[in-house]
């Protein structure tokens, strides 16, 4: 019988680099298919659809800056459920959570004005917007804490919830019929994120960079950090050596939310200045992606998250000059995470021929 | 009585890498007998069983069924031969009924029809004398509910050749009765059976023969008539090899840990630990013997914090401030805040005892990495002890760097035993701390052992081998079903005497030093 069969490579006799080898390769295969699927599609030639995609990406100064604030965004959700996942626990909820801490800084601003101070009001929204982010990542730990309720399924759900709160939020609040609210203190800038420079988004950019070095440093040097990687290894472990496991779960997930609380704050206050049910763009879910891709690394899911964010703008710049529409961008970025996701079976595994059999 | 084996092993072999797990095996079983297989933990015979029914394949060797020599590659192969093993873990669909679970896999036209199917069970459950309820969810089944729904989905598949692994380890007294009985109806009906165990007194009582099995090699097969207990625990355990272990007198022996009366109960409410009561005294090695699930783990792990009991009490007599303390029901940080200084080396070196993902230096950190009034690790003193234990022990590694989980078996134990070492302790626990190791790291394991015991350590040790509980240690507990059948001085007793206790069931424990 002839054919292939797979065999699980050894730990050690994969070297890093031949990991890098196979990564980079599949990105550029990837990068191929996705060339060959615009030109069938759009006619136009290879190279000119690649230099669209740069064009589209790193363009103009407006598209850079919208390219960085994009991988900034992305950034801080999936550094938001990094820690959760270290500890296996599948926070598939950072949707909501982000939703909640932006509903939190919207309703701020909506309700409390302009009678503060804009550094106050700043305040006051980074607060409550964590702590709506925390309370609602903090319930199904407490559940999973107590009874042993399934995560998954539980942060999923929430982000429903999250997502019908404010619906009903703007049903209620919405301005003349619009069916939406409309840029909150567009004249007095109140609880607005104050430009650097004349650059709106540097801002953004320098607080998700901070904290992309605080969880670097959280997790490979905190007391806390080796504690989330103990209980993700073996729980069993956990509890031989005496760690409280409901407490780390309960604690990390607070932490979790907190980000992703913050991540609703700077969307709503630093970009959009206004709350929809569409205020996370599924960031929420695409931050799973990256945090997984760069195996929890907080520094390496910048590489995974301008990834990401690049073939987006990208591809929505062809779809935008050749007239195809926006799911056309989704189709680019399934494309280049398939072959990312696919390369790690090809580290983890090679493909042998298989020899005759000997008896 | 016309002799036709229905099953017979020339010469198997098989190896899983260096080790030997059957050697030059020779089997026979007839039509209408039950076979036991006889032998202690690790003496291959689940190894043995799984390559008739197909999950393994011999390395050399044959088998033949009805005279013909046949070749099982897979189980269903092992079907196509009509053998049907029951595992020791059943392998059953939780949310499914009894008769969807028997009918699961099958390829012939009943599968839809359930009732159908259903009405078939229920002919094979009253032939024999099955008690089920073919409408039942597995998940509402007691543990002897499902092993009637395994024998019964091999018998529907139309096994003649049953293989039961371990069967009675798992059941009451009772619920073996019924089995028992169900098995010699079976073989009335002209089944073979061949049944995995380790308990004298079932073999004695069901089986027409007796096949042993000594660390991987088949030693004989007697019939169960000609037989005695003492007999087959004599060519079960094999004549005294002789260790070299050097074994001092205990020093001022106090006592450290007074353990009485503890009960504990599993999560199906059995119990695990049925009165046990033992004294650990400094300065010696006290051995604990027993089949293997006889309670050991839950004994360690109840002394370690770890495991809840409902009732007994651990008394540990502080050496130093002469205080005594009860460590019953204690997680292991209020029994570390209480200055007890307890080392534990559990049987799961990679799942329990060391983070297999983590390097040296961090599995060093364990125990100790909330050191430090900061909020961060502090990693250069964890470092030192890795490199003193690399040095110390000669732990084969690339570096300290290097997760766990790469070095080999006898290197991760080194780290482990090192560490829980390092921690100074006056009550040292080890659950097969050489199990899978070759022989010099054994050695190395024994010889830390009596440096732990000549510097006042109290030392549990639980193990396996025989020949080295009994090289080794100054006592033994032995322990079976959960109850201590006895404790003898390990300078005194023989081979025979502590395994003729590890099989007994009932009765009561005899208790006290011998």
């Amino acid at each position: 019988m002839l054919g292939f069969h797979v065999v699980k490579r050894s730990k050690d006799a994969t070297p890093w680099w031949i990991a890098w080898l196979i990564r980079i390769g599949a990105i550029l295969l990837g990068a191929l298919v996705c060339a060959l699927v615009t030109v069938v599609l759009t006619g136009k030639d290879p190279i000119y659809v690649f230099t669209t995609m740069v064009n589209g990406a790193f363009g103009t100064e407006r598209k850079l800056w919208s390219l960085l604030q994009g991988i900034a965004m992305l950034l801080c959700v999936s550094l938001a459920v990094t820690p959760a996942f270290k500890m296996k626990f599948w926070n598939i909820g950072a949707e909501g959570q982000a939703l909640m801490g932006g509903l939190a800084a919207a309703a701020c601003m909506m309700f409390i004005g302009e009678s503060l101070p804009n550094w106050l009001m700043l305040l006051v929204m980074v607060v409550t917007s964590m702590l709506a982010g925390a309370i609602w990542a903090v319930i199904p730990a407490l559940f999973k804490a107590r009874w042993n309720t399934n995560e998954t399924l539980f942060t999923l759900m929430m982000n429903y919830i999250a997502i019908q709160i404010v619906s009903y939020f703007i049903c209620v609040y919405a301005t003349g019929g619009s069916g939406k609210i409309d840029v909150i203190n567009a004249s007095s800038h109140i609880g607005w994120m104050p430009s650097i420079g004349g650059k709106a988004y540097l801002l953004n950019v320098i607080i998700v960079l901070a904290l992309t070095v605080f969880m670097y440093v959280y997790l490979k040097y905190s007391k806390h950090g080796y504690e989330i990687a103990v209980v993700g290894e073996s729980e069993n472990t956990a509890k031989y050596i005496g760690i409280d496991v409901r407490k780390v779960i309960i604690r990390t997930m607070i932490i979790s939310g907190l980000l992703c609380g913050l991540a609703g704050f700077l969307l709503v206050s630093g970009a959009d200045h206004t709350i929809s049910r569409d205020t996370i763009a599924g960031r929420g879910f695409t931050a799973i992606m990256v945090s997984w891709l760069a195996k929890f690394n907080p520094i390496v899911m910048i590489l995974t998250s301008f990834l990401l964010v690049f073939f987006e703008k990208g591809s929505g710049q062809v779809s935008q000059i050749c007239g195809l529409n926006a799911s056309f961008s989704d189709v680019i970025t399934g494309i280049i995470i398939f072959f990312i996701i696919g390369s790690e079976f090809f580290i983890n595994f090679k493909i042998m021929k298989n020899e005759k059999e000997g008896k | 009585m016309a002799e036709v084996p229905a099953i017979e092993l020339k010469n198997i072999t098989k190896t899983f890498g260096p080790i030997v797990a059957n050697k030059d095996v020779c089997l026979v079983a007839n039509r209408g007998e039950v076979l036991s297989i006889l032998g202690e933990n690790g003496s291959g015979k689940t190894t043995l069983m799984n390559m008739i029914s197909g999950i393994y394949y011999p390395d050399h060797g044959q088998i033949f069924i009805d005279g013909k020599e046949v070749e099982i590659k897979s189980p269903k192969d092992a079907f196509n031969y009509k053998i049907g093993m029951i595992h020791q873990h059943f392998k059953l669909v939780d949310v499914f009924t009894a008769t969807e679970n028997i009918v699961l896999g099958l390829k012939d036209e009943g599968r839809y029809n359930l009732k159908k199917s259903a009405a078939k069970i229920k002919a094979i459950a009253d032939l024999y004398g099955f008690v089920l309820d073919p409408n039942k969810k597995i998940y509402d089944m007691s543990v002897s509910e499902k092993q009637t729904v395994e024998i019964i989905k091999v018998l529907y598949r139309g096994a003649d050749i049953l293989i039961l692994d371990e069967p009675t380890a798992v059941l009451t007294p009772q619920e073996t009765r019924r089995l028992f009985s169900v098995l010699t109806r079976m073989k009335a009906d002209g089944k073979t059976i061949i049944i995995i165990t380790h308990k004298l007194n079932e073999v004695m009582e069901i089986s027409d023969r007796v096949s042993v099995l000594r660390k991987g090699e088949y030693i004989g097969t007697v019939l169960t008539k000609e037989t005695s207990e003492s007999a087959l625990t004599e060519m079960m355990v094999g004549k005294k090899v002789e260790l070299n272990i050097d074994r001092s007198e205990p020093q001022n022996p106090e006592d450290r840990l007074i353990v009485a009366g503890l009960n504990c109960e599993n999560r199906e409410g059995v119990k695990v630990l049925d009165n046990v009561s033992f004294t650990a005294k400094s300065g010696e090695i006290l051995g604990v013997a027993g089949i293997a699930g006889s309670g050991q783990r839950e004994l360690l792990e109840a002394i370690a914090g770890l495991q809840r009991l409902e009732s007994g009490s651990i008394i540990y007599n502080n050496p130093k401030t002469k205080e005594q303390e009860n460590l019953r029901n204690k997680t292991p940080i209020q029994i570390r805040e209480l200055g007890v200084r307890l080392s534990f080396v559990p049987e799961d070196r990679l799942g329990m005892g060391l983070v297999g993902n983590m390097d040296l230096t961090d599995n060093m950190m364990l125990r100790s990495y909330k050191k430090g009034h900061t909020a961060f690790l502090e990693r250069s003193k964890p470092k030192e002890l890795a490199e003193q234990i690399v040095e110390e022990l000669e732990v084969a590694t690339p570096s300290i760097s290097t997760p766990v989980r790469r070095l080999s078996g006898g290197n991760v134990q080194k780290v482990l035993v090192g560490r829980e070492i390092a921690a100074a302790p006056t009550v040292f626990m080890a659950a097969y701390p050489v199990r899978g190791l070759d022989i010099n790291s054994s050695y190395l394991i024994y010889n830390l052992l009596n440096q732990q015991k000549e510097k006042g350590v109290s030392v549990i040790f639980v193990g396996e081998d025989l020949d080295v509980l009994i090289a080794l240690c100054d006592r033994i507990v032995v322990l079976s079903s959960g109850k201590v059948t006895g404790i003898v001085d390990a300078r005194k007793t023989t081979k025979e005497e502590v395994g003729l206790l590890m099989t007994k069931t009932f009765g009561d424990a005899e208790g006290g030093e011998k």
